[in-house]
């Protein structure tokens, strides 16, 4: 079994690789986001040459391999004068993923707002800034955070990949452990505890977030728009 | 860019996605098999069978494929089982694959009807005869879609089997680019091909779809 004084000599570095694991996740995610939620916004315009060039990023993106994407981000890049270090690269890589299926994400929550709400607050003379903020993207953000969720979950799954491009996360910090020692089958089934681990915490988290963004749906479901937006999750 | 490189690797290129096709295949095939024998086992075989199926459902969905794949790859051969990374390969895209579609089917379970099943107990079906002949067949036409898009999933997952060193799509253009220093060319016609491939299978999907709806 696993020499478990490996771990004080090896927590430091696991430690380290953990929390550039966390960074790429949470700065991946964001980055994933903002952009998504961009192009959505992007999209709803009504320019066809614009349309289709998002449509083509995202069919791109989603149809493509997460580490093709990285190669081409990480050892294309230089070729066209992008030369970028693993950790940028890594964290660049995981939100370009990220927000194609945010996009879709976001897309489906824009369809899903009740067209009189936005009639409504039209007529009530709100600007678009304004009916965006204070309609548009509570409403959206209901309807949207199981999926959101699950795919934050699946980009903390994705981070692992990230090892290949050699980012100094939490795999590839493992895996020189694994070449050091030895131990290559306990640290591996050790990883994979963890992963499962983290994954399974993620979830709860996403789903306690779940429940609190959705938490008056309950309380008012019965009355006026909220309940509108219930329908419309369904 | 110089698509004279792309030309010339362009050969090498379509063999190894051969090879992502047809191990991304055997890994569905195989990930099918262990997904209706899981949600099968789940639903009727009692509560050990319900809640072994749940940790497996679980471990394969929440632990990355990475560590699936050098789990087995270094696992195996640990209880004196020696495999050629292909086969390793396969089982872990078939393991990873079969939690998916075992929860899949478990989804389309429930758009069955309760009461047909009840119908053919009235008749006097066996049990086995009910899944094979009722329930089964209809799960499967429900869950085309899914099993469409997961089939799609498991070909881009597929690129990961490269690090274990089998000479698939990714695997020939790394090692391609690494003799020619031209990974942006390389990698932008693989890029394409696993684009072509899945644009492929969404289309045979939607045929298929139509197919079984006329049925």
């Amino acid at each position: 079994m696993l020499d478990l004084s490996l771990l004080v000599q090896y927590g430091p570095a696991l430690l380290r690789g953990f929390g550039v694991t966390i960074l790429c996740w949470g700065a991946g995610c964001l980055i994933g986001m903002v952009l998504g939620f961009a192009l959505m916004l992007l999209r709803q315009l009504p320019v066809k040459p614009l349309r289709w060039v998002i449509r083509a990023y995202i069919e791109v993106i989603r149809g493509t391999p997460f580490l093709i994407q990285l190669f081409l981000l990480y050892s294309g890049g230089p070729s066209i004068g992008l030369r970028l270090e693993a950790t940028t690269a890594g964290i660049l890589g995981l939100g370009i993923y990220g927000s194609a299926y945010f996009a879709e994400i976001f897309r489906a929550g824009y369809q899903a707002v009740p067209k009189g709400q936005v009639e409504a607050a039209l007529s009530l003379g709100m600007s678009y800034g304004s009916i965006l903020r204070r309609v548009i993207v509570p409403a959206m953000l209901v309807s949207t955070i199981p999926a959101i969720v699950n795919m934050m979950a699946i980009l903390t799954k994705e981070t692992v990949v990230l090892s290949i491009i050699t980012v100094p996360e939490l795999m590839y910090e493992m895996q020189t452990m694994a070449a050091e020692t030895f131990a290559t089958f306990e640290t591996i089934l050790g990883m994979a505890l963890f992963y499962w681990l983290l994954v399974e915490v993620v979830s709860r988290l996403g789903r306690r977030l779940e429940a609190r963004v959705t938490r008056f749906l309950t309380h008012a479901s019965p009355q006026g728009s909220s309940s509108e937006t219930a329908t419309a999750r369904a | 860019m110089k698509f004279s490189v792309i030309i010339d690797a362009f050969p090498y290129l379509l063999g190894a996605a051969v090879t992502t096709i047809w191990v991304s295949l055997l890994g569905v095939l195989l990930g099918q098999v262990i997904g209706v024998a899981v949600c099968v086992a789940r639903q009727s075989g009692g509560r050990a069978a319900d809640m072994a199926g749940g940790v497996y459902v679980s471990f394969f969905r929440g632990v990355p494929l990475l560590i699936q794949l050098l789990l087995i790859y270094y696992m195996l051969p640990l209880i004196g089982i020696d495999v050629p990374p292909l086969v390793a390969s396969i089982a872990a895209l078939g393991l990873a694959s079969g939690a998916y579609v075992s929860e899949i089917y478990r989804g389309a379970l429930n758009a069955v009807p309760h009461g047909q099943s009840e119908a053919a107990l009235a008749l006097g079906f066996p049990g086995s005869s009910i899944w094979t002949r009722i329930l089964l067949p209809q799960a499967f036409r429900i869950s085309v879609p899914a099993l469409v898009n997961e089939l799609i999933l498991l070909l881009k997952a597929s690129s990961l089997i490269s690090v274990v060193g089998v000479a698939e799509l990714t695997r020939t253009s790394q090692t391609i680019s690494a003799s020619n220093y031209r990974p942006l060319e390389i990698y932008l016609a693989a890029g394409l091909i696993y684009l072509a491939i899945n644009g492929a299978l969404a289309l045979f999907g939607t045929l298929v779809e139509r197919r079984l709806q006329q049925a």
